[in-house]
């Protein structure tokens, strides 16, 4: 069965650096395919390659199309939605027209995302720059909701929040997870353990491990060979 | 008192015209990371477009003519600087540096062409009496075409805010000039971003061109290039990308080169702006805005 | 060793020229041991010279200066000024520039790269066009003004004076061709030379590693002036006398047309370049008052009247398809020129 993602031998190049070096894995539809490594190994970098931002070659093919020669924003408008490490909302526009610059063709689920982010509606005309670190991800995954995006790309959504919004964090994924496929790079191993079904393991650009969540996480030997928690 | 008045007045004129200039490099260069040296060559061939509507229309009345013309050179150097973008610049996407130096080209084979042309010489282009004719104001004898600049300068400052804060193009343009990768990640194609702004551009560049044809009377090849060395020198005082640090940065030019013409001697002025922004790029690289795409 | 035989052998053979009474149809309209010919190849050779020592700046250390024209126009008014206004000798005049020369890029370039990218670009052309400035107002009445003046060419040793002595200014500008090659080479593979390409590469790299960038730009920007003011006063010698046109941000860019054209930080593309772009620009001058292409139809012939025309589009061309420079069209490697200037500008 063909994964709504698959991706063949894809390998990034920067500058001297070889930092995918030949990468193989599946992102099957439907749940949440946690995409795990320690610092460095290249999984934002994987990311967007699978989006073009970055120059890549080999194979990606995105709900059976081959979207490796494709521009981002083709990508994207095949209901892809991307929440990046460093939020990157624009600050110097307001709340409500991060949200609206995200708007695309087809039906904006405005209900949705301020259901899920009341303090977004409160904070409509607010710089998205004078927000916090968490409100930025507020809007940052809110824009990636409003449309009707099959997948979602998310990364590390947890990065310096304090615990208790790393909670609210998990708890929208765990919604959204059931309204798309979410591939999810994190270094939180709690949240992965609350909302992930697959996961792929990297190291030093290349995929180690894949396999069930569930089964990663308990084999502590293993977590902390590939994880590097120790 | 009076020669004060007349010398603000006219350092406010010579601002307009670096602002309508320097707002187009600034949009450009803040979206797209471009340098765009053409940019003079977009006010050249609006210039000559004037003069050459201008010569074809001999027998209908001065102001029509000029009016007639007038709307002629704007379409023409907006169409044109489209045109560039589309064809010289869009096709060298991702490839920076080339693009900057194919304006470069282009600046030096439109003033080549220009000259081959119609010559090395000045032009005399036919200006509406009124923009010949002086105001009073405070003992001063200002030259009406003063008004006009300025007032064109804010009535563009005014339609660009109001584009870049009401309309959804204009959002796309506040937030590439931000972060252009991360607009194409929400699914919006920049490149009509960037064609629309290179129009913009010319468009701003072609009223500079109207305008500095009605400030000096005449057209010719070397305008362009000298006019948009200073609108270079205003954008980095202001900040690439900021639009109202460039209308800051036009006045502070306009006015210091024309206070140093006088009060110090003349062609002092110029070297005084040269040597503004040396001093504020080193004390401050940013430039007045503090932004630096 | 190897890699001396080629240089030597080229420059063995131009150093022949003014010996070879031969006739290049098309290519040269007199003989080759013409005077008229001996002068053109001699302005090549010095804006092969010039277009180098920019391309030391640019194609090596990745510095994107637009203010290159300033120390060449120090050497040409300069020595000019010394002579003709103050009466000074020859060789004193050459040794008061030179120190003049030496002097103005270390200042002005020790306070240009306290910035960097964009904004070193626009100090540079800050500081040449208040150069350029001056030379138009005309300070004291010693640099003409807008049309300059000639050289009081009672100073010039009597062998570099008259008709018959071009073949003397050719050797002059040959030596300073040959100068310029031996000295860029030299110190671009030694060891601030590597430090040079290293900074253009990454400069980031080199400050971790401990290492002070600001020195090593320093260094390069000095050198590649100062071999620029000499390239002024072999072009005085040449010209006679001093114009503004040297003076202009238009010069610099074509410099950075030459060097493009060439091939960028490459070992003969710069050269190459300005030798050919200064062979074009004369040549073309003449050719467009020529039978040919008067008979053309207007639209054709018009343009091609202006060499800079042809030049910006021949610039175009090579911009569009052939970013490696002249140089690239003989190797298969990939084209380097790029990367370099891409990095010169996104610091």
């Amino acid at each position: 069965m063909a994964g709504l993602i698959e991706v063949r031998d894809l390998h990034v190049r920067l500058g001297q650096s070889h930092i995918l070096q030949g990468i193989n894995f599946d992102v099957p539809e439907g749940g949440v395919t946690a995409l795990l490594g320690r610092n460095g190994v290249g999984k934002t970098t994987t990311l967007r390659a699978l989006l073009g931002l970055v120059e890549r070659s080999g194979v990606v093919r995105y709900g059976g199309a081959d979207i490796t020669h494709m521009a981002t924003h083709r990508i994207v408008q095949r209901g892809v939605g991307y929440v990046p490490e460093d939020r990157d909302v624009f600050s110097v526009l307001t709340v409500e027209e991060n949200l609206r610059l995200a708007e695309r063709d087809g039906e904006v689920r405005y209900d949705l995302v301020y259901d899920l982010f009341p303090e977004l509606r409160e904070r409509s005309k607010q710089l998205a720059g004078t927000l916090s670190g968490g409100q930025q991800q507020m809007v940052a995954i809110g824009r990636a909701l409003l449309n009707d995006n099959r997948v979602l790309l998310v990364d590390e959504p947890t990065k310096g929040l304090a615990p208790l919004l790393v909670t609210e964090v998990a708890r929208v994924l765990e919604r959204v997870s059931e309204l798309a496929t979410v591939l999810l790079v994190e270094q939180n191993l709690g949240v992965v353990a609350r909302v992930a079904r697959d996961a792929v393991v990297l190291d030093t650009g290349r995929v180690v491990h894949t396999g069930p969540a569930k089964e990663l996480l308990a084999d502590t030997a293993m977590v902390n060979r590939m994880l590097g928690v120790g | 008192m009076s020669t004060f008045l007349l010398l603000s007045i006219t350092g406010l004129g010579l601002g307009a015209m670096y602002f309508l200039i320097a707002s187009g490099l600034s949009l450009i260069y803040g979206l797209m990371g471009v340098l765009n040296f053409a940019h003079g060559a977009f006010l050249t061939v609006g210039a000559y477009a004037l003069w050459f509507t201008e010569s074809k229309l001999g027998d209908v009345s001065l102001n029509a003519r000029f009016l007639i013309a007038a709307i002629v050179s704007l379409a023409v150097a907006t169409v044109f600087a489209a045109l560039v973008e589309l064809l010289l610049i869009r096709p060298l996407y991702g490839r920076h540096i080339e693009q900057v130096l194919v304006t470069v080209g282009l600046a030096l084979v439109v003033t080549a062409l220009v000259t081959a042309i119609w010559g090395n010489d000045a032009r005399v282009v036919a200006v509406p009496t009124w923009a010949g004719n002086t105001t009073t104001i405070g003992g001063a004898h200002i030259p009406n075409d003063r008004w006009i600049e300025i007032i064109t300068a804010l009535v563009v400052l005014l339609g660009l805010e109001l584009f870049l804060k009401r309309t959804r193009y204009g959002l796309i343009i506040r937030a590439g000039v931000e972060n252009r990768a991360m607009v194409t990640a929400l699914g919006i194609d920049v490149r009509r971003a960037f064609t629309l702004v290179f129009a913009i551009g010319g468009l701003a560049a072609g009223i500079a061109g109207v305008l500095s044809s009605v400030y000096f009377t005449t057209v010719d090849p070397q305008h362009g290039t000298a006019l948009v060395i200073f609108a270079f020198i205003v954008v980095v005082i202001g900040g690439l990308g900021s639009l109202r640090g460039t209308a800051m940065a036009a006045v502070v030019v306009g006015l210091v080169q024309q206070y140093a013409n006088y009060y110090a001697s003349s062609g002092l002025g110029d070297l005084s702006v040269v040597l503004l922004l040396g001093a504020v790029l080193l004390v401050r690289p940013r430039g007045l805005s503090g932004s630096f795409a | 060793m190897r890699r001396l035989v080629v240089p030597v052998a080229l420059f063995a053979a131009l150093a022949l020229v003014p010996r070879l009474a031969v006739d290049v149809p098309y290519v040269f309209q007199y003989g080759l041991n013409s005077p008229g010919t001996l002068q053109l190849l001699a302005l090549c050779l010095v804006f092969a010279g010039l277009a180098l020592s920019y391309d030391l700046l640019f194609g090596f250390t990745g510095l994107l200066s637009f203010g290159h024209a300033l120390y060449f126009a120090i050497g040409v008014y300069v020595a000019a000024i010394a002579m003709t206004r103050w009466h000074w000798g020859f060789w004193e005049s050459v040794g008061f520039t030179a120190l003049v020369g030496l002097v103005v890029a270390t200042v002005l370039s020790a306070v240009s790269l306290r910035v960097t990218g964009i904004a070193f670009a626009m100090v540079t052309l800050a500081f040449a066009q208040a150069g350029s400035i001056l030379a138009f107002k005309n300070p004291y009445k010693w640099t003409g003004g807008e049309e300059g003046f000639g050289v009081d060419y009672h100073q010039l040793p009597a062998w570099t004076v008259g008709i018959l002595n071009t073949k003397h200014l050719y050797w002059i500008a040959l030596v300073y061709a040959a100068l310029v090659f031996a000295i860029v080479q030299w110190a671009v593979s030694s060891s601030p030379g590597h430090l040079w390409q290293a900074i253009r590469e990454n400069e980031l790299r080199v400050q971790v590693l401990g290492m002070r960038p600001y020195l090593y730009k320093l260094m390069s920007c000095v050198l590649a002036s100062f071999l620029a003011t000499a390239g002024g006063v072999v072009y005085l010698l040449l010209l006679g006398g001093a114009t503004t046109e040297v003076t202009t941000a238009n010069f610099t860019l074509t410099l950075l047309l030459m060097v493009v054209i060439g091939g960028a930080g490459t070992r003969w593309g710069a050269m190459l370049g300005g030798f050919l772009y200064t062979y074009a620009n004369q040549r073309l001058g003449d050719l467009s008052s020529s039978h040919a292409v008067e008979s053309l139809p207007a639209v054709i012939s018009t343009p091609l009247q202006q060499p800079l025309f042809v030049l910006g589009v021949l610039f175009i061309l090579v911009v569009f398809f052939v970013p490696g420079g002249l140089v690239q069209l003989f190797r298969q490697r990939r084209p380097k020129t790029v990367q370099r200037l891409q990095e010169a500008v996104q610091r």
